[in-house]
């Protein structure tokens, strides 16, 4: 979650022949050849190159078996592609060891883990849990779910006005009954860049774990889940170019290792009594069932990708789209942008329109051709903090271009035509 | 770019977004109900003033929400002044779906349906229980 450095510009360009969705138009019906797609729902889901697809396709198409099972060689075969992914993980976010790196279904799956596995473990009544404000639901509602198992109390760093943690709150709410510390490392919807290291420093001072859901930072900033000091680290493999069904939970070994497994069934055992089990090492404990083999190795091929193009570079393209965007919303009357300056966060833009609803607005840029978010996007009390019901995001990837910023923006002013007319 | 016929941003249903039939309070309400689509936060509240033959006499609406689900309240309220209690009930959604008469897809059709399913209920909610003609029913 590095934001340093400085890279060559992107070939953007380039990059795009490598996504075939990005060449289609949307809306052809008869005659009407429709409109090129603008994809600006990148925090709700990236696509995928070639070399992703075309692996997924090689897998089931030369080398697919059952993992970690078959004495034969097509299971040995695919045995060895999902554990290369594995160590493709590792060395993306610098773990210290393999077995550390668990494969879930998605971020969702790893919050849950812990919450059910640590969570129940080691939460006792009146421990805390501290949370933010701006997660998303897949950091809130798990933690809620364990501490009414438990007995443990949440609490919530707020957020300032333009959409950052309150770090002034921390010496407050951090104290010898916080017990873990789940923080979103780039919020979804604001984009703002949260200091994971520091609030992780401050938190182990006191003693309590700290979980960072990195679905939103790993595919664009650097992630060293070691100079994080991080003790368990959560993302999707759906949101950085990967298929989706597959996601990542890396926690630290020793606790790991103390962890009561999650999931009981196939793999995640030593040995099977009719009344009892013993479980398995790392990282099989907490993979039972049939993995999401073919998922695992598209994400490989997909870090193979992002580790090609360096996310230093990703990063900085994406600010360029991020400060382009915020200078052309500004000219438009009664936008109010959410979260913070674009030096502050991640590609994501989140606003409202005065008077238009987040889902007109989506509907009409639809129209033109660009895909956005409306909503909640998964964080209600977010937007209940910021006193709204919903809002509109853009999000952009690497290979998002000025001309496309310029096209949403164009889009935009044509949504306020639309809802304008009558008043003019 | 051609703009379809059925376009969800047509005349007619911009006209009901922004100048709407009945917004406010009914003077006179005897049935009240209000409910939210969380997923968007879509607010409808519908008030009705239902006479002793079970005929709606007035019909209002009060609402926060998306172009679809504030000018389906207004069309709504229009359309079902003068109706009785039983007619209203055979309702369906698509019925209501129709009365709307953009295409939608099945994410905006529940904003469309937000209005129908609170009067649907507000129908069966009476402010004061003597005069609810229907209130022995439950509602759907």
């Amino acid at each position: 979650m590095s934001t340093s450095a400085t890279a060559k510009p992107l070939d953007v360009d380039a990059l795009r022949a490598d996504f075939p969705i990005l060449a289609t138009h949307i809306h052809a019906r008869g005659d009407d050849p429709g409109v090129p797609l603008v994809y600006l729902d990148n925090a709700a889901t990236t696509q995928r190159p070639r070399q992703v697809i075309q692996s997924v396709v090689d897998v089931y198409e030369r080398q697919y078996a059952n993992v970690h099972r078959g004495i034969h060689w097509l299971s040995d075969q695919t045995t060895d592609l999902y554990e290369q992914s594995r160590a493709k993980v590792r060395a993306f976010i610098n773990a210290p060891a393999l077995e550390q790196v668990i494969f879930t279904h998605g971020t969702t799956e790893s919050v849950n883990l812990v919450a059910r596995s640590w969570g129940d473990a080691n939460l006792r009544p009146g421990d805390e849990v501290l949370l933010t404000e701006m997660e998303h639901h897949a950091n809130l509602v798990p933690w809620q779910q364990a501490a009414e198992r438990t007995g443990a109390v949440l609490r919530h760093i707020p957020i300032t006005d333009d959409g950052r943690l309150d770090q002034d709150t921390l010496p407050r709410l951090l104290g010898e009954r916080t017990k873990l510390v789940a923080v979103t490392a780039v919020s979804n919807v604001l984009g703002t860049v949260n200091p994971v290291a520091e609030i992780i420093a401050q938190a182990h001072a006191v003693g309590a774990v700290v979980l960072v859901d990195a679905a939103q930072s790993a595919p664009h900033l650097a992630t060293d889940v070691q100079a994080l000091n991080a003790d368990f680290v959560a993302f999707s493999g759906h949101k950085m170019l990967g298929p989706s069904g597959v996601g990542v939970l890396w926690g630290r070994g020793e606790l790991l290792d103390a962890m009561p497994p999650f999931l009981g069934g196939g793999s995640m055992i030593r040995r099977v009594y009719l009344d009892r089990f013993e479980p398995a090492e790392l990282p099989s404990k907490f993979e039972a069932g049939t993995p999401p083999i073919v998922s695992a190795i598209g994400l490989g091929a997909a870090i193979d990708y992002l580790q090609a193009i360096g996310l230093p570079a990703i990063h900085e393209h994406e600010q360029l789209l991020c400060r382009r965007a915020h200078a052309l919303l500004a000219d438009l009357p009664g936008v109010r942008m959410l979260g913070p300056a674009p030096e502050h966060k991640s590609g994501i833009v989140s606003f409202t329109l005065d008077r238009i609803h987040a889902h007109d607005i989506a509907q009409v840029l639809d129209r033109h051709g660009v895909a956005i978010r409306a909503g909640h996007h998964c964080a209600m009390p977010l937007h209940k903090r910021l006193g709204i019901n919903a809002s509109a995001r853009a999000s952009f990837y690497f290979y998002n271009t000025l001309d496309e910023v310029d096209r949403f923006v164009a889009a935009l002013a044509d949504c306020q035509r639309v809802f304008s007319r009558r008043r003019t | 770019m051609a703009i379809p016929d059925d376009d969800v941003y047509q005349e007619r249903i911009l006209e009901h977004f922004e100048e709407p039939y009945h917004r406010g309070h009914c003077p006179a309400a005897t049935h009240a109900h209000e409910d939210d689509n969380p997923l968007c936060g879509d607010v409808v509240r519908v008030e009705l003033q239902v006479d002793d033959q079970g005929r709606v006499a007035g019909a209002w609406f009060q609402g926060d929400g998306c172009c679809i689900s504030q000018a389906a309240a207004s069309m709504l309220m229009e359309n079902v002044e003068g109706r009785t209690v039983e007619q209203l009930r055979a309702m369906s959604a698509t019925d209501m779906l129709a009365l709307f008469g953009a295409r939608l897809t099945a994410n905006r059709q529940k904003c469309c349906l937000l209005a129908w399913r609170v009067l649907q209920a507000a129908m069966f909610s009476p402010i004061d229980g003597d005069k609810a003609p229907a209130a022995k029913d439950s509602a759907p």
